[in-house]
């Protein structure tokens, strides 16, 4: 079991294989499908304009980023009516809709682990090298559990996505998650597939 | 007729925070199944951890509560216009609870609606009168990510060598276990549905999962091709979460449909391990959860 804090330094994560049970304590932020697509088109792409806090959000979210953790995760959140909020429920939501834009991402933040469920491809995998990173698997459906590792939530940012689709800024203490992609193009979900593809083959056979 | 607003309420409640037992009780075989040490076993102890929790904190099992699906059975009488009207508070009101994610988001202009209430299919309600004295309404509630995994296919599929009988059928659920990994959170339970329309088929798929995890099929020759089907999922090694192991699918339960003599759809709905559903039948003023 690996203890790592945010931010996270190359060192850290080059000795991580997969495999490996780690435990993250620190502040990062979460975001999925809505987010990843702004991002890639504001500000790496360039294909949008920035309009409205754009830009105040990019800098916020770059400090976070750099060094950092994004949770692929639409939380339940209580509060939303005071301001006073609290996360409720906060599983990983399915990481491979995120597979055409996660590589840059990371390249663009310096971000070093992507945490989520179902594992990724292989852009991503060759993300995890270059940058390094590492992509971290949640337990998916442990939403209850899960949210008891959220210490409090700092900031949200674009909120107008809707509660499951904004970049809520949280605190985590001990959340436990497992490498299943490393720096060192090792790839749980790619070991599996193609095992578990011999196995296919030999019952369509029969 | 009374107002069932509370009682809706406190079925979405239920469905939200409280999984079947019958269900639980086959993740405590999974997890029992899976080797010590093993990084499948120890997902599956998060995960009946998680279960506890969540039925002992009345919080959501999973945060991904998913398209609210009503299956109502209404005696002769009941409005099902003023039925529908009860279900969409309490679907509104269990949001503002936090037992259910907003989740209503309008595809063309991808504005959440916050209160999980969008077009006649968000809530899904299907209604069907039945003879009798006696309202029975299902609930289920199906995440993204399960849904994203579910398919149809259209037989003979020639990839597969999979023809128009039940072989074929066998052929492609094989597939589709092995196409969804662990992406629709396995160990999941598979509804499938042969025969129907496009619609009517995924319809059917859905309805299959109403079925106890205990519960054989009826037809002795469905019930010995799920059987056969769970083992052979599972010989693929997926595993929980997809981390490789024992489990790929909990159960599989197939439901046979009419069909057009020029169609074989075998339409496949993932449900993740979380499974929610629940039923709650209203007699007179007594109400009783299931």
């Amino acid at each position: 079991m690996y203890n790592l804090s945010i931010p996270i330094s190359d060192e850290n994560i080059l000795q991580l294989k997969v495999g490996d049970s780690v435990s993250l304590s620190g502040v990062m932020i979460t975001g999925r499908d809505t987010v990843h697509k702004w991002m890639i088109e504001t500000f790496i792409k360039e294909t949008r304009q920035m309009e409205g806090d754009d830009l105040q959000v990019y800098q916020a979210i770059k400090r976070l980023l750099n060094g950092g953790a994004l949770y692929h995760c639409g939380p339940i959140v209580a509060g939303l009516e005071t301001g006073d909020y609290r996360f409720v429920a906060a599983g990983p939501t399915t990481s491979i809709r995120e597979e055409p834009y996660q590589g840059d991402i990371m390249r663009h933040f310096n971000l070093k682990a992507v945490i989520g469920k179902g594992g990724m491809g292989p852009k991503t995998l060759t993300a995890c090298h270059e940058v390094p990173g590492v992509y971290l698997h949640a337990i998916g459906g442990a939403a209850s559990l899960i949210a008891q590792s959220v210490q409090r939530v700092i900031d949200v940012h674009k909120l107008d996505f809707g509660v499951p689709e904004a970049m809520w800024v949280i605190e985590i203490k001990d959340l436990p998650l497992v490498v299943t992609m490393d720096a060192h193009n090792n790839s749980i979900h790619a070991e599996v597939e193609t095992r578990s593809m011999v196995e296919l083959e030999k019952l369509l056979a029969t | 007729m009374h107002d069932l607003t509370n009682a809706f309420l406190e079925l979405i409640r239920l469905t939200s925070t409280d999984l079947p037992t019958d269900v639980e009780q086959s993740l405590i075989e999974a997890r029992d199944r899976e080797s010590p040490g093993s990084a499948a076993k120890s997902a599956l102890d998060t995960v009946l951890q998680n279960v506890a929790m969540a039925r002992k904190n009345s919080t959501p099992i999973c945060q991904d509560t998913g398209t609210p699906i009503f299956y109502v059975q209404q005696p002769e009488g009941w409005s099902t216009q003023a039925l529908r009207e009860q279900i969409r508070t309490a679907v509104a009101e269990a949001t503002a609870r936090t037992y259910l994610r907003p989740n209503a988001v309008n595809a063309i202009t991808g504005l959440n609606s916050g209160n999980n209430l969008g077009d006649n299919a968000f809530p899904t309600i299907h209604f069907e009168e039945i003879k009798g004295d006696e309202l029975i309404v299902d609930l289920m509630l199906k995440g993204g990510g399960c849904e994203n995994v579910g398919v149809q296919y259209s037989l003979p599929e020639g990839r597969l060598g999979a023809g128009r009988d039940l072989e074929g059928v066998r052929k492609v659920v094989l597939n589709a276990v092995h196409q969804a990994q662990g992406r629709g959170c396995a160990p999941g339970v598979l509804g499938v549905a042969i025969g129907g329309d496009r619609g009517s088929s995924y319809y059917g798929s859905k309805e299959a999962l109403f079925r106890k995890m205990d519960e054989p099929n009826p037809d002795p020759q469905l019930a010995a091709l799920e059987e056969r089907l769970t083992e052979e999922a599972n010989q693929l090694g997926i595993g929980p979460m997809g981390f490789g192991g024992e489990t790929t699918v909990l159960g599989v339960k197939i439901k046979g449909m009419h069909r057009l003599p020029a169609s074989f759809f075998v339409s496949i709905s993932y449900m993740c391990w979380a499974h929610r559903r629940r039923r709650m039948t209203v007699r007179g003023s007594d109400i009783q959860y299931l």
